[in-house]
């Protein structure tokens, strides 16, 4: 492998730590992905891009700097990778998913709040964050208090992120939708116009009709993908490179093709088929995927903005106007069915419809802990799921292992009482 | 095969029972402790040819030392509360490091469950822990907070600021017997918390080690007003469940 040590140097960052982070994170793969059985063999790729986010996908940023690039963090799947990307811009998600940086935090930040926020500036303060001295700037949004405070302590730009799903919260919306175009275009210099944008529009629906094709073999009766990797391709996914990630992907469709043509499953139970909701598991983070999976159910769906979340809806291509296009990205950001919207109906009836789709026995909501949004929507969620006799279970944690033995009980229970009850 | 035996290796303590023709042929309680397995493989050698169920915080253990099947607590619970009380819908199971609520049909099958996360608040240690405080075993420390007649409230839940709590109250001299009985109040108030949504007409099983604090059982008598049932031996019940459902594998 490469050497990068030269590389993290020169970005400023300290590399006893960094090793300690890569250490961590690379046992924790080992631990979930690596130990199961049945895996598809294109998922090497996306074992190779979660190890690369902190090495080859940094050197190549770099390079791309190097030739003027420019390079934005962001913080939430709100963020439109369309417009930047228009302007030459390359956006970034930078949430933290790693339990070891969450106490580096601590020195700024309250330790009452996520474990997503304190674990991504936990990586920045520690200097083991390689995007922190590449970045351009980040974009923060308003989807929770703690973030919103973040940003101001930090002095970061804000995107207005609307909260009710009405005309005026959809022109507050478009507006800062254009806010961002200037801002990009600031940045880089370049103008987005209706070519750029028809481009990065098709680009981008490109990448997530990849990932809703993958889902789609979900659906089957034998998904020939565990959740647990649908995960981590959908983490992949917010890190490489936009075209290299969709040629890796064919490989896994053709792949999963290929294995259901056989017949070949990737789990060796037939357990009953839950749905993940809840909070995002950013890259690093696969705790209660890992458990429900190693308690005999099968993870066949994904709500979460690191799931279906992220990639359900496309724009419009066939526009030429910039306005009409400006306009059709903003509404398919708008209809992001985020716990930040008041009231949030719409999450409630996208998520029984995927109960339909995925022929779901169960749904397990994992909250990330001081996540109120989420939290709070979960009871309305498992109300509105008992309506429709399907069991739920809520899990709120955090980025730690402390609580793996309880939680492992707690999910093996649910386990047994699907079975039970069916 | 006509000998089933439910292994409940919790983190506090263990059980062991072996059912012969539907009846307790035997049974076994000690201290888990740091090494279990050797004490479990000696229990086990008695019982050479038959099917063994293993539960509690350490059923992986068993199954993955001795072959065992293994079930979960929660449905082990809940299959132990109905052989012994068909008519009950709730148990609350009170162990060392967690409390459960189970809910039950009457076919004694789990229909939801709630089950405290992380933290020992609200647990058997929680108490464990207040006696060493007091430097006293558990049993005495029951019996002094039945001694007191008025109770100082404790308000954290925390196992550690409770004990700051306590010492602070100790050392500003108030009686022994008022706090210990403030320490039981205050759990309590938690379990009561969680068990006052269940409808009246439902009846009430405790279980676990924390269903032998009569102190405890009483206080929670008295906040709901009505009759909580304990079997004989609240410790065994969930061994009791794993060997029955040996008994149907």
């Amino acid at each position: 492998m490469k050497d990068f040590r030269k590389m993290w140097t020169e970005l400023g960052m300290d590399l006893e730590l960094h090793d300690q982070l890569i250490q961590d994170m690379s046992n924790l793969h080992k631990k979930t992905h690596l130990s199961q059985q049945n895996r598809p063999k294109s998922m090497d790729r996306f074992d190779r891009s979660f190890h690369a986010s902190h090495a080859g996908r940094v050197a190549e940023i770099l390079d791309f700097r190097k030739n003027g690039g420019k390079m934005i963090g962001t913080f939430c799947i709100f963020v439109p990778d369309e417009i930047a990307l228009a302007a030459g811009v390359l956006p970034l998600p930078l949430c933290g998913g790693s339990g070891w940086s969450v106490s580096y935090a601590d020195k700024l930040f309250p330790r009452d709040i996520c474990p997503l926020i304190r674990s991504t500036f936990g990586m920045a303060f520690s200097k083991t964050c390689p995007y922190a001295s590449l970045e351009d700037f980040a974009v923060g949004e308003t989807t929770c208090d703690a973030k919103k405070k973040t940003w101001d302590l930090l002095g970061m730009k804000v995107m207005e992120v609307p909260q009710r799903r009405n005309e005026a919260d959809r022109s507050l919306w478009l507006e800062e939708v254009y806010k961002f175009k200037d801002m990009v275009e600031e940045l880089s210099g370049m103008t987005v116009t209706a070519d750029t944008l028809q481009d990065t529009i098709k680009l981008v629906n490109r990448k997530r009709s990849a990932l809703r094709q993958i889902d789609e073999f979900r659906k089957l009766d034998a998904p020939p993908i565990s959740g647990l990797d649908a995960l981590l391709v959908a983490q992949v996914s917010m890190n490489q490179d936009i075209n290299a990630f969709i040629k890796d992907t064919q490989a896994l469709i053709d792949e999963l093709q290929e294995r259901v043509d056989k017949g070949i499953s990737a789990y060796s139970e037939k357990g009953k088929r839950v749905l993940l909701a809840g909070s995002p598991s950013p890259m690093g983070y696969a705790k209660v995927h890992h458990i429900v999976e190693s308690s005999g159910l099968r993870i066949v769906a994904d709500e979460s903005c690191t799931g279906i979340r992220y990639f359900r809806d496309l724009v419009n291509e066939n526009l030429s106007d910039l306005d009409e296009m400006m306009e059709a990205v903003a509404d398919r950001y708008f209809g992001i069915d985020c716990a930040c919207f008041s009231p949030n109906s719409e999450r409630i009836e996208n998520l029984q419809q995927l109960v339909r789709d995925y022929n779901v026995n169960g749904v397990v909501q994992s909250i990330l802990q001081y996540c109120h949004t989420y939290n709070v929507e979960a009871k309305i969620i498992e109300n509105s799921l008992k309506k429709i006799a399907i069991p739920s279970i809520k899990i709120v944690t955090d980025y730690s292992q402390e609580d793996v033995g309880q939680i492992r009980t707690r999910i093996e229970a649910f386990a047994e009482l699907l079975t039970d009850l069916s | 095969m006509n000998s089933f035996v439910g292994v409940d290796l919790g983190s506090r303590t263990t059980e062991i029972i072996q059912l012969v023709d539907g009846k307790i042929r035997y049974s076994e309680i000690f201290e888990t402790g740091h090494n279990p397995l050797p004490k479990v493989k000696e229990s086990l050698k008695h019982f050479e040819n038959s099917l063994v169920v293993a539960t509690g915080y350490g059923r992986h253990l068993i199954s993955e030392n001795f072959g065992a099947h293994r079930v979960t607590e929660i449905k082990a619970c809940a299959k132990g509360t109905h052989f012994l009380f068909p008519s009950s819908r709730t148990v609350l199971d009170m162990g060392g490091q967690d409390s459960k609520l189970i809910f039950l049909n009457d076919k004694g099958i789990v229909i939801d469950f709630e089950m405290n996360d992380r933290c020992a608040a609200g647990t058997g240690k929680f108490l464990e822990f207040m006696a060493q405080t007091f430097s006293m075993d558990i049993q005495t420390f029951i019996q002094t907070a039945q001694e007191a007649t008025e109770y100082v409230s404790i308000s954290s839940m925390c196992t550690v600021f409770a004990e700051s709590e306590v010492i602070s109250l100790i050392t500003s001299g108030t009686p022994k017997e008022e706090i210990a009985l403030g320490l039981h109040v205050s759990i309590a108030t938690r379990l009561h918390a969680m068990i006052a949504k269940i409808p009246l007409e439902e009846d009430i099983l405790f279980v676990g080690g924390g269903a032998k604090n009569d102190c405890l059982h009483a206080l929670l008598e008295d906040k709901l007003r009505r009759t909580i049932k304990r079997p004989e031996e609240p410790q065994m019940v969930v061994a009791l469940g794993a060997a029955l459902i040996a008994s149907e594998l």
